[in-house]
């Protein structure tokens, strides 16, 4: 993985040199809350509804064990013992304290780390396939671009005001582990007959109040265009971008509004320009980047064939473990939502345990998951009972990957001061309704989402079942949509019918999925169920 | 002691009349404009040469359009003063400057000590912009 050099690590120093005197200017009173307020949000410092939350940047979700272990330590001496991994693959903890936080970026530049533009109307955190350099299906890795992106978007003069926030995912694969096309922009490294490597660029998509799926804005890049063209898009929604209307700001509002192609047009124009400018780092330096993402030194002699006499063992490999690219190896990815659990909640010393594992059996990796889970990518067959047995120990060893209680959850309404209602209770008695895991086996995949308001933080949108927290005359309300996805094939859920109390859209589910049940031909999946049959015999099943 | 312009320019300040990009149409000689949000930089550039200070102005410093504005007219060689104007704060400085501006003219006092410590901020720069500072990657390969 990549390692900062020395310039690297002395644009983070500065970082905390910068925000440290601007929290003591705050403390000192020279700085109003007002005025304050944008600049924290850039630290990723909010003002949540019992303390101050920090969200930490995990750069496309990739580090070591030695931050991950800096993570724990965090959890521990700063927080309340815990930190909470989110679907922008960072880690927030929700219980600091503001004086803290100048100690806290110090720790965490101390290995390379920081809460840069993890919040505000700038360039946020880059995400990207979890898989990358994994996958056994990667047509290309992702990762060089995302360190590109990274560094390019690391105190960008010019988008640090944009009209609303703007979040770039990448990935190198058909299969889309990232839920590229709901972001503002969403690349894809791709490569045409003639073997050559290309960037497909969508821009416009995005969650939120009103959800889009990114439309395909230039089909074929140049890879060494990336930057040139990515600051030709932002310098076109920073000029015209709507900020007279923050629920309108996104630029998913201005492709939609101008139209895909006139979009297109304006930034072709603007590319045109900036392409005589000079602004695209070198190959040298992709190069450079590249190599830091070489593989690691595989053991070409590691077997693929190891003993699943241990049925519960058996069980955890068939469900979360997923082919590598490299014979021998997988793909361990370790749920963060057992039964009844907070979801992407993980304990000081949880967090500690999976770095240990990442060092003695993962080349010293790890990678946080969109959907709130952590992946040590590259194990070895033959050690996947050892690593099973060390997370069973810990309660990290739940058999639920992509199954109805790997559900995402915003913090919702215990933590978010946006939220109209709880997420957290309500994924518990999800999960507790579908506790038994041959039951959800049985369901198969069935990827449930929650958000406890409508800017859909947990992905509502994108869930095959989703599930929306609203606020209903003072009671916390749940809508419930069927249909929606993230992956290759993006679709936008839709709901069903009048809301419900919590114990009802447990209930609603249940049936929903008994429906399913009685449907399912072949080897459907819920959607795939949902999407041949529509949504009649679910609403007659939920509302009779 | 707060001053009400800070020019980091040597050259004399413009003395010429301000006037709106609306008003410039039908001024041959128009040597000074000040743009609002919304304005179109590029509008300027058959007069780059002949313009001495352009005014962007920042009724609220989180409305960022300023910034592409100054940048796209260091962009196509603008020489002349590109001054800040409005809610101009300390936070932004270094910004202003990569982008191209080289006077502020503050709502809220500001000292020329203030904003040359905020123009050091970064001991490197990740982009190249118009500001002439040589970019990490250009370090990085000599």
């Amino acid at each position: 993985m990549y390692l900062y050099d020395t310039y690297d690590q002395a644009m983070v120093d500065a970082r905390v040199a910068e925000f440290s005197d601007q929290v003591a200017r705050r403390l000192a009173g020279t700085l109003s809350e007002e005025q304050f307020r944008p600049l924290r949000l850039k630290n990723g410092l909010y003002l949540q509804l019992h303390a101050y939350m920090l969200r930490v940047a995990i750069p496309y979700g990739t580090l070591n064990a030695r931050q991950m272990e800096m993570l724990g330590q965090i959890a521990d001496r700063y927080d309340r013992g815990y930190g909470h991994f989110t679907t922008r693959q960072n880690i927030q903890y929700n219980w600091i304290r503001l004086d803290d936080a100048p100690a806290i970026l110090a720790d965490l530049a101390s290995v390379g780390m920081h809460a840069i533009q993890t919040s505000g109307n700038c360039i946020r955190n880059t995400t990207a396939d979890h898989f990358a350099g994994a996958a056994a299906d990667e047509v290309a890795d992702p990762r060089p671009y995302a360190e590109l992106l990274r560094q390019w978007s690391t105190f960008h003069p010019e988008f640090d005001y944009l009209p609303r926030k703007f979040k770039v995912a990448i990935i190198g694969s058909e299969t889309d582990r990232a839920a590229m096309k709901l972001h503002d922009i969403g690349i894809q490294v791709v490569k045409n007959a003639a073997g050559e490597t290309g960037l497909r660029v969508h821009v416009g998509g995005g969650m939120g109040r009103t959800p889009m799926i990114g439309p395909v804005i230039r089909d074929w890049l140049p890879p060494l265009q990336m930057i040139s063209y990515l600051e030709a898009a932002l310098r076109v929604y920073n000029r015209y971008g709507r900020r007279d209307n923050k629920y309108k700001a996104r630029i998913k509002i201005l492709v939609h509004e101008l139209g895909a192609a006139a979009y297109a047009r304006e930034v072709e124009a603007e590319f045109a320009h900036i392409l005589t400018l000079g602004l695209e780092p070198p190959q040298a330096e992709f190069d450079r980047i590249k190599a830091q993402f070489a593989d690691p030194a595989f053991d070409a002699a590691a077997p693929h064939d190891i003993d699943l006499s241990d049925p519960d063992f058996a069980l955890w490999v068939d469900q979360n473990v997923h082919p590598h690219k490299a014979p021998g190896y997988g793909i361990v990815t370790i749920s963060l939502k057992p039964v009844g659990g907070i979801p992407g909640d993980a304990s000081a010393d949880q967090i500690r345990l999976m770095a240990r594992l990442a060092r003695a059996y993962s080349f010293d990796e790890l990678r946080v998951t969109h959907a709130q889970n952590i992946v040590l990518p590259h194990v070895r067959r033959a050690d996947l009972y050892t690593i099973w047995q060390a997370l069973d120990g810990a309660a990290l060893a739940s058999a639920n990957l992509d199954l109805i209680s790997d559900i995402i959850a915003c913090p919702g309404l215990d933590y978010c001061s946006l939220a109209n209602a709880r997420s957290i209770p309500l994924a518990q008695k999800i999960s507790q309704r579908f506790g038994d895991i041959q039951r959800q086996r049985d369901l198969g995949e069935l990827k449930l989402k929650i958000s406890g308001c409508i800017n859909a933080c947990g992905h509502h949108h994108a869930g095959h079942i989703g599930v929306l927290g609203v606020d209903r005359k003072g009671l916390e309300n749940y809508q419930l949509l069927f249909g929606g996805s993230e992956g290759a094939d993006t679709s936008l859920g839709a709901i069903i019918g009048p809301g419900f109390s919590e114990d009802g859209v447990v209930d609603a589910i249940e049936a929903a999925t008994n429906v399913y049940l009685a449907h399912r031909s072949g080897d459907e999946r819920f959607l795939d169920t949902y999407r041949r049959i529509g949504s009649a015999p679910f609403k007659q099943a939920i509302y009779g | 002691m707060a001053d009400t312009l800070i020019r980091l320019r040597d050259d004399a300040a413009s003395t010429a009349p301000v006037l709106t990009l609306a008003e410039i149409a039908g001024v041959s000689n128009a040597a000074a404009v000040r743009l609002v949000p919304g304005d179109d930089a590029r509008a300027l550039l058959p007069l780059i040469d002949q313009l001495e200070l352009v005014e962007i102005a920042f009724p609220a410093y989180t409305d960022g359009r300023g910034y592409s504005a100054a940048r796209i007219l260091r962009e196509y060689g603008y020489r002349g003063e590109l001054r800040a104007v409005g809610d101009v704060l300390v936070d932004q400085i270094s910004h202003y400057a990569r982008c191209g501006f080289d006077a502020y003219q503050p709502d809220q006092p500001l000292t020329r000590a203030a904003v040359d410590k905020a123009i050091a901020t970064w001991p490197e720069v990740y982009q190249r912009t118009v500001d002439g500072r040589v970019p990490i990657w250009a370090l990085r390969h000599g």
